[in-house]
């Protein structure tokens, strides 16, 4: 291992261009004769478009366009798609709304996009914007979820009762079983909150059409580049798919939320064209990304979960209905189904399990994968109802999940919801993660608490989730679109550096870095003479993406065996030079020897022989650049137990996070610093979920949370400093490396530990979020803080 | 109209409207696109700049309001090519993901440690009231902030 | 934003002068409210009169044992004033909360309370220590009688606030319950001891700031936080919405109150 090889805490390579002002995001990139768009924007929930009247904004200065729906459909583009077909019990696909670029007939949430205007500035597009005079007809509006299925609004005429889907999972007839034979069933209601992705950078895009070339390019704020071209092409036709680039330069977060493909992007590419070709740029402003970036979760579940007299799990029944908002986003269709039932198993050996899901239209925002995206709503549902359980059973949280867990001697584990679990020791975590909050000395700290007038709790949640979504052909058996494998190239120059070109997309997970850092290890070339590139699709080979914490189980498998080619072409340059035969050499830390000799060449002598073959082996291509792609046999499993502490002032009903360990496995880690880092920011949005955000509309379909004065971001006092273990890996099966991403972890793990402590703080349990006013109600029905008063 | 004003040490001037905010002259007039906007109603603070010394949003300040003032921006916190303690503490912490928040987030914990050479931890959360990250969790923001207190105060004494 | 004229007066009669001349002009003072306003589009002035460079309007000095503050003197300056912190540190204090460290770089005193905010502190203090806003047209116009309603205040069209007169109160202190969200104040509870009685200024739970004369009852009985347990908040004339019902804001009012009065000593 190289001193920045896999393991070392190196700090970022990308980090010296953001902390001096010199990264580049979308917006900060201007064109030559570049026009801007501005979007109008359906103020009703739901309504018919009766007439645009284009011509004041037309005449007014600067103006150059005003495209709506009609001139969509006249071009022939095509709709926005959900790229993965989710079938109802009875075996009819998933009904899928039409959503096209610019709103047809109908809108159907606050924000819908309705038509655009380009001028020559940012503020004539808006003021012509704001001219435009659009005539609607009101439609009553279907925005709660419960109510969706009997409401008298259709959201798509074609969609009896809103429903999209009823799908089911696992086994209903044993779990019926275990249910009639039950010493004891736990029940609960629960409601997985609304929220909004937030990413600091707004989405932007410029499109170009160069008529010279007859080819388009988009810059714009996205994880998976490669995926926006092929759906733009190949779904929307606005280009063919050789025709057009794709650039996603720096990019300020993503979530999920930039993983989609959205009207605004599609139409300002269109629209580059339609203005003869000169650029079009486009970037929201914050209330607008509150209105249209897909939103995260928004499920109401029932949970029943059958225990035998000793608290052993017998069975798990859960129904949920989640919200789809108005049209269908990109992957909305997986999230609420194959990423969240196949998780509700938990760290548990539970013998059987059943879910349904209904998935209704809304006159709301679309909702789609946000950070953990299905994975923390199962997590939240299990955790807490165990907890539920174990107050019901009256046993120690601790001990009710110790005697359920998947014991480290079962793997790989087949659960009763269609995955294998490659490894993991669920025991360890827990233990070591109750000994860093030191469990035992909890009474005591509670009771100095108290001597203060405040209520504390502990809370504990033991989660799983699925990363590196695989292999491809069993998720297009599930209705998968596309297929989940990532690709790489590394090449080497004539000098002995190395380019690494990644279908992968880094907006702050550090891939300039680790990718780096697994390179230099592999070929035993120098940490700094490594570059990464991704992010334009005329540069880096065709990949599928950032998202779902796949870019090192996946992508950086990739990079492995495109090292791993590099390696067997440089054993034969090597057994040549060195005059021994191939089967001889062998290679370490950048050299290749001859076995059992002092006899070797460093790799870049090697390299320079491939690029200058003036002695070289007959037959062989010169040159050093190798290429692979990677399908993973399986998904990797990340687990972890967290144990919250809080303390809640009773008088307010304010919850202060005093105490937050994360012990997390994530298998073998490459760089510590940013796989604690990811933990950090995902724990925060999970606290986020718990305590201060939740997205609101009123019932006219108006969204109340819009801006930041509504909608709680967490801020730095909100959280406290976390104690982070991620030392304790079980590698993982599914990659040579034995990693299992880390992304996500936080925000799935975090929401069930705080609900958790809160109850255990004041002994009813609170909604997400937590607010200090529902803390507060929740409080005055409590007997126990009643008691403590 | 014109304005005049100092940016990072250089004497600059442009026509702007009356309503051109200061971050939209710095973006666009001068190219010093460092300075982010990531909201609408000055909250987020990813648009943080120092005007005459102190922090201030420049999403919230029109560029007419600042004629003849001294603005210093994330690109002219580096001096002589050194990174400012802040900027190489916020690189050795790992005290950012992204990097959108991050010019904002160093130049507010400037205008802090100036006021403030050695804040407590609940110092530092309570100053970044108007600084929104969404991907560190604050953890490293605040421990670098912290560390580059220590190695400012310990450079301060080096110079007595 | 929309267009608009922008003038950048030198002296308070120049901008008392084009605030006569423009019906439609707006005054600027820090911009910490206004601006975001604009940029909403929620306002279309024809014209902006920045005070912002006018040097009479700025300052604190002590007078007549209590304190005046100049209109755009920014909150920052308020809250490390060495005069404010010794005469009334409450009125520091109350200052050191307010937004962040950026809002109170550049947002004023003057601003804040012509614009009266129904979430805004400084009402609060105003109300709370019974202080005289000074105008343009050489009014002083009393806390009681300033404060008229949301967003209304008793200015006329064409005056400026120049400068806010706090009397030294015997003892007083401010405690706030923040909107999560916005951190404007949910509840706002301004409590005094002055020599003319006990003042207790409420902001954030109602349409406007307001003295919670149920509460000064108790206190000038007996001035302890126990002292008003026995008071009941009426809930009615207070604002419900999705971060606070009324009930809970009446409830608020108390505990904000009692921390205050410890606050105070």
């Amino acid at each position: 291992m190289t001193e920045k090889g896999i393991g070392a805490r190196v700090p970022r390579k990308e980090d010296l261009r953001f902390i001096t002002g010199r990264g580049r995001y979308t917006d900060d990139i201007n064109q030559p004769g570049q026009a801007y768009a501005v979007f109008v924007r359906s103020p009703y929930a739901h309504a018919r478009i009766v007439r645009i009247d284009k011509s004041s904004a037309l005449a007014m200065p600067g103006v150059l366009a005003v495209l709506d729906g009609q001139d969509v459909a006249a071009d022939g583009l095509g709709n926005l798609v959900c790229g993965w077909l989710v079938k109802s019990k009875d075996g009819s696909p998933m009904k899928m709304g039409k959503h096209p670029l610019l709103a047809q007939e109908k809108v159907r949430y606050v924000g819908d996009r309705v038509a655009v205007v380009i001028a020559d500035t940012y503020a004539q597009a808006k003021d012509a914007a704001e001219a435009l005079a659009v005539e609607y007809e009101e439609l009553p509006a279907v925005v709660e979820l419960a109510q969706a299925h009997d409401a008298p609004a259709l959201v798509h005429d074609e969609v009896p009762h809103n429903l999209c889907y009823d799908w089911e999972l696992g086994d209903k007839a044993a779990v019926e079983a275990a249910f009639a034979k039950a010493h004891h069933v736990t029940r609960m209601e629960l409601v997985n909150n609304r929220l909004v992705p937030n990413a600091m950078e707004p989405r932007a895009a410029i499109g170009h059409y160069d008529s010279g070339q007859d080819a388009y390019t988009l810059y714009l704020t996205s994880q998976n580049p490669h995926v926006h071209r092929l759906v733009m092409s190949a779904f929307i036709g606005i280009a063919p798919e050789h025709k057009l680039r794709v650039v996603a330069p720096d990019v300020g977060g993503g979530f999920g939320s930039k993983i989609f493909i959205y009207g605004e992007e599609c139409v300002v590419l269109w629209a580059s064209k339609k203005i003869g070709g000169r650029p079009v740029k486009w970037t929201a402003e914050r209330s607008e990304s509150f209105l249209s970036d897909a939103h995260g979760r928004d499920h109401v579940t029932t949970a029943e979960l059958a225990l035998d007299r000793e608290g052993n799990f017998l069975a798990l029944r859960v129904n949920t209905k989640a919200n789809l908002g108005g049209y269908m986003s990109t992957f909305s269709s997986c999230i609420p189904t194959y990423l969240y039932a196949t998780l509700l198993a938990g760290q548990y050996k539970t013998p059987a399990i059943y879910c349904d899901v209904q998935a209704y239209y809304t006159n709301t925002a679309p909702v789609d994968a946000y950070r953990g995206a299905g994975r923390p709503e199962a997590s939240f549902l299990i955790e807490t109802l165990v907890d539920q359980a174990a107050i019901e059973m009256r046993m120690d949280p601790a001990e009710i999940r110790r005697k359920n867990f998947i014991p480290k001697t079962a793997f790989p584990y087949q659960t009763p919801v269609a995955l294998v679990y490659d490894t993991g020791d669920y025991e360890a975590c827990l233990d070591e993660a109750l000994r860093l909050v030191d469990y035992a000395g909890f009474p005591a700290r509670r009771a100095e608490s108290e001597r203060r007038g405040k209520l504390r709790g502990i809370g504990i949640s033991c989660y799983i989730e699925a990363c590196g979504i695989a292999p491809s052909a069993v998720v297009g058996s599930l209705g998968a679109g596309v297929g989940l494998w990532e690709s790489a190239k590394v090449r080497f120059t004539h000098t002995g550096k190395v380019q690494v070109l990644t279908g992968t997309h880094t907006h702050g997970q550090g891939h300039e870095t680790t990718f780096s850092q697994l390179v230099a290890d592999k070929l035993g070339v120098a940490y700094e003479d490594v570059e990464v590139i991704h992010g334009d699709t005329e540069k880096t080979p065709v990949g599928m993406g950032t998202y779902g914490s796949r870019s090192l189980a996946v992508g950086g498998e990739a990079i492995v065996k495109a090292c791993d080619k590099i390696i067997a072409k440089g054993k034969k340059i090597a057994a040549h030079l060195l005059e021994a035969s191939e089967a001889d050499i062998e290679f370490k830390d950048g050299k290749f020897t001859v076995a059992g000799t002092d006899k070797s060449k460093t790799i870049g002598e090697v390299v320079f022989a491939a690029y200058v073959p003036h002695n070289y082996p007959a037959g062989l291509e010169p040159g050093m650049e190798e290429g692979a792609f990677f399908d993973p046999p399986n998904f990797t499993f990340p687990a972890g137990s967290y144990v919250c502490e809080v303390e809640v002032d009773p008088q307010t009903g304010v919850v202060d996070i005093a105490r937050f360990v994360a012990v997390d496995d994530f298998g073998n880690v490459v760089n510590p610093l940013i796989v604690e880092g990811q933990v950090h920011g995902g724990l925060a949005q999970g606290i986020g979920q718990a305590l201060l955000e939740g997205a609101r509309y009123d019932e006219s379909g108006q969204l109340l949370t819009g801006s930041y004065m509504d909608y709680c971001m967490p801020r730095a006092d909100d959280v406290p400093s976390f104690e982070v273990v991620t030392a304790r890996g079980t590698p993982a099966a599914a990659n040579s490396l034995g990693v299992k991403g880390c992304g996500e972890a936080g925000a799935i793990g975090a929401p069930a530990a705080v609900i958790n402590a809160i109850r255990n703080a004041i002994g009813v349990r609170v909604e997400m979020p937590a607010t200090p006013e529902r803390v507060w109600r929740a409080i005055q029905s409590s007997p126990l803080a009643k008691a403590a008063e | 109209m014109r304005v005049s004003m100092t940016v990072n040490g250089k004497a600059v001037s442009g026509e702007v409207e009356p309503r051109t905010l200061l971050v939209e002259f710095l973006r666009q007039h001068l190219g010093l696109t460092g300075t982010h906007v990531g909201c609408d109603t000055s909250q987020c603070g990813c648009c943080v700049v120092h005007v005459d010394g102190a922090s201030a949003k420049a999403c919230t300040l029109l560029a007419v309001q600042v004629d003849g003032s001294t603005v210093t921006t994330i690109e002219g916190l580096a001096q002589g090519g050194k990174l400012h303690p802040l900027q190489q503490a916020f690189h050795e912490h790992h005290g950012l993901q992204c990097g959108f928040c991050t010019p904002g987030m160093i130049m507010s914990a400037a205008d802090l440690l100036q006021r403030n050479p050695d804040p407590t931890e609940h110092e530092v959360r309570e100053w970044l009231e108007g600084n929104l990250c969404r991907c560190t969790g604050y953890h490293n923001i605040v421990k670098a902030i912290l560390a580059a207190a220590q190695s400012m105060r310990g450079m301060a004494k080096a110079a007595e | 934003m929309y267009a608009f004229d922008y003038h950048r007066p030198a002296s308070l009669a120049e901008a008392a002068q084009l605030l006569a001349g423009n019906p439609d002009a707006k005054l600027l003072a820090g911009g910490q409210t206004y601006i975001p306003t604009l940029k909403q589009r929620l306002a279309k002035p024809a014209a902006v009169i920045d005070l912002g460079r006018i040097a009479e309007l700025r300052g604190i000095r002590e007078e007549a044992g209590g304190v005046t503050i100049g209109a755009t003197t920014p909150h920052a300056e308020v809250a490390n004033s060495p005069i404010v912190k010794r005469v009334i540190p409450a009125l520091a204090a109350l200052a050191e909360g307010i937004g962040d460290p950026q809002v109170r770089n550049r947002g004023t005193i003057g601003g804040s309370i012509a614009n009266n905010d129904p979430a805004a502190d400084y009402p609060a203090a105003v109300v709370g220590l019974g202080a005289t806003v000074r105008t343009s047209k050489g009014r002083a116009i009393a806390a009681d009688d300033f404060f008229t309603g949301m967003f209304e205040t008793a200015l006329a069209p064409d005056e400026i606030v120049t400068a806010v007169h706090f009397p030294k109160p015997e003892k007083a202190a401010y405690a706030k319950f923040p909107n999560p969200a916005s951190r404007y104040a949910i509840v706002g509870v301004f409590v005094a001891k002055t020599a003319g009685g006990v003042r207790v200024a409420v902001t954030g739970a109602s349409p406007c700031v307001f003295r919670a004369t149920a509460l000064e009852q108790a206190l000038a009985a007996s001035w302890s936080a126990a002292a008003i347990d026995g008071v009941t908040i009426d809930p009615s004339n207070l604002n419900s919405d999705i971060h606070a019902q009324a009930d809970y804001r009446a409830h608020l009012i108390k505990v904000m109150a009692k921390r205050a009065i410890e606050a105070a000593g």
